[in-house]
């Protein structure tokens, strides 16, 4: 099994502690795992933002990085989300489906293909609030949504965090509510972007969690700059540095 | 018209604390009690399936339906008119009313008539028309539009509600009670709707084999206005034909529910002819549709029952208000329809979302919301509708992302980084992120630094 390791420019500039972290981890699993030199993005800002036309050279130099691997990977549920079902800026073609049917969010590969349900060398003794991103939940189906009121209740990366020594989840109030950050929207509705992200923060701060935890780091960074302002003592971390072991 | 700044709107919104922290609680709490409400109905995502069914076989039969409708309708003794857009709507009705001396008008709530501009038109010809559902009152009275489809003035507070009523009425500024200001509207409204001469309604379903036109109510002010009045109109815009009652049925479960978490509400009446001595008229509306049926992508919005749940989840109109999208339709709804009417106007509306896609989920009769707002981004695109600095961003961002040497030098050192990558990832600089949130501090190594290093040799 060989695994393409994509890495999210948020997570290569500013998190790349999460990036190690899955990487570590892959390879602590036995995947044979490799980081493709030439990636940059999946083309997201762009597509979100109306401009398919601009994302199509991007998608191209995706394809062409990583249409050779029998699985690609990500840290992310939103590029996931965005490579899997709305990459059309190139004209359809055998490698454009390869990668679309072949990319996965880290969790879904760790609980769907992988089926690992135990950590064994991470332990993390602390009070949880496991933020899941809209692109998982509504995207990738990762979790239960709050929305569907009949489906039976479920959450993936909530089911890998359970195989972690110690770790404590806390409930908070509209669990599933949208954070604010929304790639471009965070700068072009900034206020809006920033009210949603401190009320999120204010749910999880009441519930006594200690760390804010997620599979996407686009919501964190959000997330981790509104605690900041409103002076949160709260920490946060990518899912993948606590599978890992990391010690924060 | 200029390009409607809902961002600039919703930022005044929330700058302002009281009404924003209020206005999210109220409409969060209808939110709750929709999944309630959805949860003591078993069989909820089968209803939702059958009308979304029932709506698109009705749309893709729309012709033959209509015709069916304006047969039963004339049968029942109802004079039907057809009116290719509003102002064709506003002059029918301006006429009917005029020939028979109709000067003062009742109306209950009605989108369509939002929509048209009715009232206005009316007005600047003669006609004192008086809205009767209260929270249309409240907002006619603050000379507002409307905030939310269903709760027209969701957006004041029971103070703001007492200080107006204070102003216009004379009523107890201090005493903010609902109870009590209900009581004050009823008394001030109650004569106008004795007097009026005619009478006006939306219609939430038109059936076609009965010639009906249901309205779902709580207040009992559609049946006021339809019924006290000896001539009365009825505004239909052409995708509310449903094909007979059993279908009605469906949507009757699912519509309150929906809107506001109740099983019911209160008045469901049908009305099939003019009472005894009077007239009834139906004006089936287009203003777009048929245009908007012709759209690949965007005509199951015309699936829409209009029941605000979309609104009621959305994070972004909760915080923004419902005045900030400057438009008829609000939310989520607003966001997919409005760009139909003009798209100059509201070419911003499609990037006031998150692309959550909640609403899609909460919609009873499965509108691809989200999947729409998406798509709609691309037609601004496509239609030249993106302001030029963010469009220069775009083209520039695509090119670097393009281009791995040239990305990578911009962001070997994070400090470059940092300058450059904001720029393509969300076009702007973080100063504008940094205005209520903290700017994350980047690394001392990125991750492509780190593995060069830690993995290739
Ligand atoms: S789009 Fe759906 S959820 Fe929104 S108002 Fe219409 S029917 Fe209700």
């Amino acid at each position: 099994m060989r695994v393409g390791l994509m890495i999210p420019c948020y997570v290569d500039v500013f998190y790349p502690k999460a990036g190690i972290a899955a990487l570590e981890l892959l390879e602590k699993l036995d995947i044979d795992v490799e980081y493709p030199f030439d990636q940059t993005c999946c083309g997201q800002p762009m597509a979100n933002s109306g401009c398919e036309a601009d994302a199509r050279a991007t998608e191209e130099l995706f394809i062409r990085n990583f249409a050779k691997f029998e699985y690609i990977v990500t840290p992310s549920g939103s590029c996931t989300h965005h490579i899997r079902n709305k990459f059309i800026a190139t004209p359809p073609s055998p490698e454009r489906d390869h990668v679309q049917s072949h990319v996965y969010d880290l969790v879904e590969f760790l609980h769907d293909i992988l089926k690992v349900n135990e950590f064994p060398w991470a332990i993390f003794p602390h009070k949880v609030a496991l933020h899941t991103s809209c692109s998982a939940i509504r995207g990738l189906f990762m979790q239960s949504m709050s929305e569907r009121v009949h489906d039976q209740k479920f959450s993936k990366p909530k089911a890998l965090l359970q195989g972690v020594q110690g770790i404590e989840f806390v409930d908070f109030e509209r669990h599933d509510e949208c954070c604010g950050f929304g790639g471009t929207f965070s700068v072009t509705e900034e206020a809006v972007a920033a009210k949603m992200g401190y009320d999120k923060v204010d749910f999880i701060d009441k519930s006594g969690a200690e760390y804010i935890v997620s599979s996407d780091l686009s919501c964190l960074m959000h997330l981790q700059g509104c605690a900041g302002r409103l002076q949160k003592n709260l920490k946060f971390l990518h899912l993948a540095q606590i599978l890992n072991g990391d010690k924060e | 018209m200029s390009v409607i700044d809902q961002a600039k709107n919703a930022a005044e919104f929330i700058e302002d604390k009281t009404h924003e922290v209020s206005f999210d609680k109220l409409i969060w709490m209808l939110r709750q009690k929709r999944d309630e409400a959805a949860l003591q109905v078993p069989e909820w995502e089968q209803l939702r399936d059958l009308a979304s069914a029932i709506k698109e076989h009705t749309l893709a039969n729309l012709g033959p339906y209509l015709e069916l409708f304006e047969a039963n309708a004339k049968r029942n003794g109802v004079t039907v008119h057809w009116a290719r857009d509003g102002h064709e709507h506003n002059q029918i009705v301006y006429d009917i009313l005029k020939s028979r001396d109709a000067d003062t008008l009742i109306k209950s709530k009605s989108m369509l008539t939002e929509e048209c501009g009715t009232t206005p038109f009316l007005q600047s010809r003669g006609v004192k028309v008086s809205e009767t559902d209260l929270g249309e009152r409240i907002q006619q009275l603050d000379d507002e539009p409307p905030s939310h489809i269903v709760g027209p003035a969701f957006q004041k507070t029971t103070e703001d509600v007492a200080a107006l009523f204070s102003k216009v009425y004379g009523s107890d500024p201090n005493k903010a009670d609902p109870v009590y200001l209900a009581h004050v509207m009823r008394e001030h409204t109650r004569p106008l709707i004795t007097e009026a001469k005619a009478g006006m309604t939306g219609t939430n379903f038109a059936i076609a084999e009965t010639g009906a036109i249901v309205t779902i109510t709580n207040e009992g002010n559609a049946d006021l206005s339809a019924n006290a009045p000896k001539l009365r109109i009825c505004s239909v815009g052409i995708e509310k034909i449903i094909p007979n009652n059993e279908h009605l049925a469906v949507f009757v479960r699912l519509l309150a529910r929906s809107a506001t978490g109740m099983p019911i509400t209160q008045y469901t009446s049908h009305f099939r002819a003019a009472r005894e001595g009077g007239e009834m008229h139906v004006v089936l509306v287009d203003n777009g549709r048929s245009d908007r049926l012709g759209m690949e992508k965007f005509w199951p919005s015309l699936k829409c029952i209009r029941c605000g749940a979309c609104m009621n989840t959305c994070p972004v109109y909760r915080r923004s208000g419902g005045l900030s999208y400057g438009s008829t339709y609000m939310g989520p709804i607003g966001i997919i329809t409005m760009p139909t009417f003009e798209i100059r106007r509201y070419s911003e509306l499609p990037f006031a979302s998150t692309l959550n896609g909640s609403c899609t989920n909460v919609c009873p009769v499965k509108i691809n919301i989200h999947e729409q707002i998406y798509a709609w981004r691309g037609v601004m695109d496509e239609k030249h509708q993106t302001p030029s600095l963010k469009k220069q961003a775009m083209i520039i961002a695509g090119k670097l992302l393009s281009h791995p040497e040239a990305y990578r030098i911009a962001t070997q050192s994070t400090e470059t980084a940092l300058k450059v990558l904001p720029r393509f990832a969300i076009y702007n600089h973080f100063n504008v992120w940094g205005r209520h949130r903290e700017v994350p501090a980047p690394a001392n190594e990125t991750f492509h630094e780190w593995y060069r290093k830690n993995r290739t040799h």
